[in-house]
C-alpha cells in the first residue's frame, strides 16, 4: 500500500479546489441569522410565559425556559420535521439547544433497532457527548482559576 | 421584563448562530466540533464575568445558545464552592444545568420509545 506524499496530498487539494463550488457564505449566514434568532425568539416568549404566568422571577425562569425549548426540539426531531429543515438553517438549527435536543433525540431513534440498552442508551451521547465533555472539563479549569484568583490574590 | 428584550433576544440569538456558521464555512470543521467550540467560550466568557451582562442584555438570546451550557456549568460550580469551599466545583458543576441534560435524556429516550425509527 502506498500513501500519497504531504506534497502530493496538499496539490491535489489546490487542484480540485478550483472544481469546488464556492460555498454560499452570505446565504448561508442570513439562514443561519434568522433560523437561530427565531428559535431564541421562541425561548424568549417561554421564558416571559414563565415569568408572567407561572411567577417565576427572570433569572430562575431561565432553566424550565431550555427544558421546555429541548422537548419541543426532541417533539419536532421525532415526527421528522427538525432534520429536514436542519440542513436548510444550518448553524442557526445547531447552535441553540435545540439543536443539542435534536442530536440526542435522533441518535436514540436511529439506534433503537441495535436494542434499548447498546442501541438507544449507548448511543444517545454519541454526537452530544463532547459537548458535555469539553463543556464539563472547560468549566471546571474555568472555575478552579477563577476561585483560585478569588481566594488568593 | 422589558418589551426590548424581545428584539434583543432575536439580534444576539441569531448573531451567535452566524458566528457558528462562520466557522463552518471558513474551516473544515464538523457541527460537533462547533458546539463544542461555543461551549468552551460560553466557560470563558463566564470566567471573565461577561456572560452575565449578556443574559441581562438578551434573555434567551444569551440563554438558549449552547454557549450557555458552559456559562451555566461554571456557575453551578462557582456557586457551590462558594458555600462549601473548593470540592464545590467538582459537587456543583451539574447544578444548574440539571434541567437541560436530564430533559434531554428523557425526551430523547421517550422520543425513541414512542417515534418508529427512520431512514
Amino acid at each position: 500500500m502506498t500513501t500519497a506524499s504531504k506534497n502530493e496530498q496538499k496539490a491535489y487539494q489546490q487542484t480540485i479546489k478550483k472544481y469546488r463550488p464556492a460555498k454560499p457564505m452570505g446565504k448561508n449566514m442570513i439562514r443561519a441569522f434568522l433560523v437561530g434568532g427565531l428559535i431564541c425568539e421562541i425561548g424568549q416568549i417561554v421564558q416571559w410565559f414563565f415569568v408572567k404566568f407561572a411567577h417565576f422571577s427572570i433569572q430562575d425562569a431561565g432553566n424550565p425556559t431550555v427544558a421546555v425549548m429541548i422537548f419541543l426540539a426532541a417533539c419536532l426531531t421525532a415526527l421528522g420535521v427538525y432534520d429536514k429543515f436542519a440542513g436548510w438553517a444550518g448553524a442557526g438549527s445547531a447552535v441553540p439547544v435545540t439543536g443539542f435536543s435534536n442530536t440526542m433525540t435522533s441518535a436514540a431513534m436511529e439506534h433503537r433497532a441495535e436494542g434499548w440498552v447498546a442501541g438507544v442508551g449507548g448511543n444517545m451521547f454519541k454526537l452530544a457527548g463532547p459537548v458535555i465533555v469539553y463543556g464539563v472539563v472547560s468549566a471546571f479549569f474555568v472555575s478552579l482559576i477563577r476561585y483560585l484568583w478569588i481566594h488568593l490574590v | 421584563m422589558s418589551p426590548w428584550i424581545f428584539l434583543t433576544a432575536f439580534v444576539v440569538g441569531g448573531l451567535i448562530c452566524v458566528v457558528g456558521q462562520l466557522i463552518l464555512d471558513l474551516t473544515s470543521l464538523t457541527p460537533g466540533h462547533v458546539m463544542v467550540i461555543l461551549v468552551i467560550a460560553g466557560a470563558v466568557l463566564d470566567g471573565f464575568g461577561l456572560y452575565d451582562p449578556l443574559i441581562k442584555f438578551a434573555g434567551a438570546g444569551a440563554t438558549v445558545p449552547i454557549t450557555s451550557f458552559g456559562n451555566a456549568l461554571v456557575h453551578g460550580a462557582l456557586l457551590e464552592a462558594s458555600t462549601h469551599g473548593l470540592v464545590g466545583i467538582i459537587t456543583g458543576i451539574f447544578e444548574v444545568t440539571s434541567a437541560g441534560i436530564s430533559a434531554a435524556i428523557i425526551f430523547a429516550f421517550l422520543a425513541a420509545v414512542v417515534a418508529k425509527p427512520r431512514g
